[in-house]
C-alpha cells in the first residue's frame, strides 16, 4: 500500500494536524504535534511511555480531559475540534480504546445497535431494527471470522482483556469508520490473541479506510504492516519513515536510535 | 405515638376480628403487647439509624382493610385469603404463619401481626409445577390516612416450582402506611422465584419485612423493585437452613423528589454448602435518599458456604445520597464471602466511552442509567415480570423503547 511521496500528494488529506499542544491538568502533553494521514493509509505511531502517543489518541476522539493549547487538526477539511465526540464518531472517527470501559446492563448487542443507529441518522439513513442489525452483524462477524458468543453479554462486564480488545475491533467492524485509531490495541494480548485481531484489522482495511496504530512495542506491526511510521517523543513527532523504521527501533531501542523520552 | 395504635387495636380486637379462633387471637394479643413494651424505633438504634419513623408514629393512621386482586390461579396451587384457611387448613396455617417473621425482630413486624387478618396464602403441592405466574395485588385504598397490613404467605411444598409476584400498588391521595410482612418457606427441592414490586404514591409511607425460610437443596430467587413510596423500609431476612440451598436477592430503587428507601437484608448460613448472592443497585435524583445495610451471618460448622453481595448506587443529583454498609459475622474457616460497593455519579469514561461511538450525551446518559436498572431487571425469572418492570423503568428514565436484545 505504500506509495510515493508524489503520488501519495495528488489525494486529499484525510486527518490532517498541525502544530498541535494540548495539557492535561495544566501539564502541556502535546508539544507541537504536525501528522498527515491520507485515505487508505496506515499510519504507525511509536513512542516510549509518556511520549504523549495515548494523549494524541484520545484527544482525536474528543475525550474532555485534553485541552487544546494551540494548533489545529482537520479531518475530511472540517474543523474536528469544534465537535463533540459524538458528532466525530458520527463524521467517521473511530477510536479503539486502550482501556475498554465496562457498561453494567447493557448487552453488546443493543450498544451496537444503538450507535450503528446514531451513525445512521447522522448519514440519513433508516435506523435498523433488531432483524436488520442482526443480519449487519452476522456478516460483519464472518467477514472478520468471529461468532456471536459475546454479543448478548453486558458491554465489556466480565469480559477478559483479548474479549475487551475483540470487543473493540468488532465495533470498528460494525461502525465502518473512515479513520481508526487504535490505542495500543495490542497491550496485555499474549501472541495468539494479538494475532486473531491484527488479522481482524487486516481484513477492514480498504483505499478508503486509514488507520493510526499506537503502540509501543514493534512486533504488533509485524502483523499490521504499517505505510508509515512515525516516533512520537516528549510530546513531538521527532522521526518519520516506513516500516522499517519500526524494526530499527526494535533491534536497537528508543535511546539507541536517538529517542529520548 | 404508641397510644394511638394500641387504641386502634383494642377496637379491632373488639369487632371485626373477634370471630377469629384462640390460637389466632392469642398471636395478636402477644403482638400488641410486644409493640407497647417497644414502641416505634427511633434512630437512636443502630438498626434505624439512617431511616427516620417519627412521622408514622405521629399520624393519627386509621385501620383500613386490604384488598388484594388475585389473577386468575394456575392449576395446582392454592390461593385463599387467611380468613378460609384459618377455616379450611388451620393446622397448615398454625404451623407456618408468624413462625418465621418473629414479632421480636421488629416493632412493625409485631404492629402488623397484632392487626393480622388481610393477608393471602399460597400454597403450592408437593411436586406440582407451576409455568403460570402466581400474581397477587394489594391496593391501599383512598381515604384519610388510610394504614394496612398485608399479610402473605407462601408455601411451596417438597419439590414443587412456582413463580409469584406480589405488588403493592395505590395511592391513598395523602398520608397513608403499608405495613407488609411476607412469609416464604421453600421446602426440601422445592423452587420459587419471587417478584415483588412496589409503585406506590409519594405520601405513602411503606414498611416491608420478607421472612424466607428455606430447607435442604431448594433455590429461590427474589427480586423487589421499588419505585414508589415517600418512605420505604424493608427487612429481608433468609434463613438457609438446609445443605444445599441456594438464595438469590435482587434489589432495585430508582427514586426522586425527597423519597427514601431503606433496605435492610440478612442471610443466614444456618448450614453448609448454601450459597447466596445479592446484587442491590439504586437510581438516586433529586433529593432522594437510598441505605442498604447487608448482613450476612455464617454460623458455626456453615462450611463451603459461598456468598456474594454487591450494592451499586448511581446519584444523579448532588442532592441525592446513598449510604451502603456491609455486616459480615463469619463463624466457619471454610468459607467464600465477599462483598462489594459503590457510590457515585455516571462515571464520566463511560460517558465519553458511550459519546465516542456515536450516541449523544442524552442518550448516553440515558443508557448508563438505564443499565443500573436492566443489571437487576435482566435476573428476574418470573415470566412476564421483567417486561412490564422494564417498560416502567424506562419511561422512568425517559430511555427510548427499543427491544434491548437480539430478537
Amino acid at each position: 500500500m505504500t506509495r510515493t511521496p508524489d503520488a501519495r500528494s495528488l489525494t486529499p488529506p484525510l486527518l490532517e494536524i498541525h502544530d498541535l499542544h494540548a495539557t492535561v491538568e495544566g501539564n502541556e502533553i502535546l508539544k507541537g504535534v504536525d501528522l498527515v494521514v491520507r485515505p487508505g493509509e496506515v499510519h504507525a505511531i511509536m513512542g516510549p511511555n509518556g511520549s504523549g502517543k495515548s494523549t494524541l489518541a484520545q484527544l482525536l476522539a474528543g475525550h474532555p480531559a485534553y485541552a487544546v493549547t494551540s494548533g489545529s487538526v482537520r479531518f475530511d477539511g472540517k474543523d474536528l475540534l469544534e465537535l463533540d465526540p459524538e458528532e466525530r464518531a458520527r463524521e467517521g472517527l473511530f477510536l479503539a480504546f486502550q482501556y475498554p470501559v465496562a457498561i453494567r446492563g447493557i448487552t453488546n448487542s443493543y450498544f451496537l445497535r444503538s450507535a450503528v443507529n446514531a451513525i445512521r441518522k447522522h448519514r440519513g439513513l433508516p435506523e435498523l431494527d433488531p432483524l436488520d442489525f442482526l443480519q449487519v452483524l452476522e456478516d460483519k462477524l464472518k467477514a472478520i471470522g468471529w461468532d456471536d458468543s459475546f454479543m448478548n453479554r453486558a458491554v465489556n462486564e466480565g469480559f477478559s482483556g483479548g474479549e475487551k480488545k475483540r470487543n473493540e475491533i468488532l465495533q470498528l467492524a460494525v461502525l465502518e469508520p473512515r479513520l481508526a485509531v487504535l490505542d495500543e490495541t495490542d497491550s496485555g494480548l499474549d501472541i495468539d490473541a494479538m494475532k486473531t485481531v491484527a488479522a481482524a484489522v487486516n481484513a477492514l482495511r480498504s483505499k478508503d479506510r486509514s488507520f493510526v496504530v499506537v503502540t509501543h512495542y514493534q512486533r504488533l506491526l509485524n502483523y499490521i504492516v504499517p505505510d508509515f511510521v512515525h516516533v512520537l517523543a516528549d510530546g513531538r513527532i521527532v522521526r518519520s519513515g516506513g516500516k522499517e523504521l519500526a524494526l530499527t527501533l526494535e533491534e536497537k531501542g528508543y535511546a539507541g536510535a536517538g529517542v529520548t523520552a | 405515638m404508641t397510644a394511638h395504635f394500641v387504641g386502634a387495636y383494642e377496637a379491632f380486637a373488639a369487632n371485626g376480628a373477634s370471630g377469629a379462633p384462640p390460637w389466632l387471637r392469642e398471636m395478636r394479643e402477644h403482638a400488641i403487647t410486644r409493640f407497647a413494651a417497644v414502641g416505634f424505633p427511633t434512630t437512636r438504634l443502630e438498626e434505624w439509624r439512617f431511616t427516620n419513623v417519627q412521622p408514622i408514629s405521629e399520624t393519627p393512621f386509621e385501620l383500613q382493610r386490604a384488598t388484594w386482586e388475585v389473577d386468575p390461579v394456575p392449576a395446582g396451587v392454592t390461593v385463599s385469603t387467611i380468613a378460609a384457611a384459618v377455616r379450611a387448613a388451620p393446622e397448615f396455617l398454625q404451623a407456618h404463619l408468624g413462625k418465621y417473621a418473629s414479632v421480636e425482630t421488629s416493632p412493625f413486624t409485631a404492629l402488623a401481626t397484632a392487626f393480622l387478618a388481610d393477608g393471602m396464602v399460597i400454597r403450592v403441592a408437593a411436586r406440582a409445577t407451576v409455568a403460570e405466574p402466581i400474581r397477587l395485588r394489594c391496593r391501599i385504598p383512598r381515604g384519610s390516612h388510610p394504614m394496612i397490613h398485608p399479610r402473605l404467605l407462601i408455601v411451596v411444598e417438597r419439590e414443587a416450582r412456582a413463580h409469584v409476584v406480589e405488588a403493592y400498588e395505590g395511592d391513598a391521595g395523602g398520608d397513608s402506611l403499608t405495613n407488609s410482612v411476607t412469609e416464604v418457606v421453600v421446602a426440601e427441592g422445592a423452587r420459587l422465584d419471587l417478584c415483588r414490586e412496589q409503585r406506590e404514591g409519594t405520601r405513602s409511607s411503606h414498611v416491608a419485612a420478607s421472612h424466607f425460610h428455606q430447607a435442604r437443596d431448594s433455590r429461590l430467587v427474589f427480586t423487589t423493585v421499588a419505585l414508589g413510596a415517600g418512605l420505604v423500609r424493608h427487612d429481608i431476612h433468609g434463613v438457609l437452613d438446609g445443605a444445599g440451598a441456594y438464595l438469590i436477592l435482587n434489589g432495585l430503587s430508582v427514586l426522586n423528589g425527597h423519597q427514601h428507601v431503606d433496605h435492610h437484608t440478612t442471610i443466614d448460613h444456618a448450614r453448609p454448602h448454601c450459597e447466596s448472592h445479592e446484587y442491590f443497585n439504586g437510581v438516586f435524583d433529586g433529593e432522594s435518599r437510598g441505605v442498604f445495610n447487608g448482613r450476612i451471618i455464617v454460623r458455626p460448622g456453615a462450611q463451603r458456604t459461598d456468598s456474594k453481595q454487591t450494592n451499586n448506587n448511581l446519584l444523579l443529583s448532588a442532592s441525592a445520597r446513598a449510604d451502603s454498609q456491609p455486616q459480615l459475622e463469619i463463624y466457619a474457616d471454610d468459607v467464600k464471602c465477599t462483598h462489594g460497593s459503590t457510590v457515585g455519579p455516571l462515571d464520566p469514561t463511560a460517558l465519553f466511552y458511550l459519546r465516542s461511538r456515536g450516541l449523544g450525551g442524552e442518550e448516553a446518559r440515558g443508557l448508563l442509567t438505564y443499565g443500573f436498572g436492566a443489571e437487576i431487571l435482566d435476573r428476574i425469572e418470573v415470566p412476564g415480570a421483567r417486561e412490564r418492570l422494564d417498560g416502567e423503568i424506562r419511561a422512568r428514565l425517559g430511555v427510548s423503547d427499543m427491544s434491548r436484545t437480539v430478537a
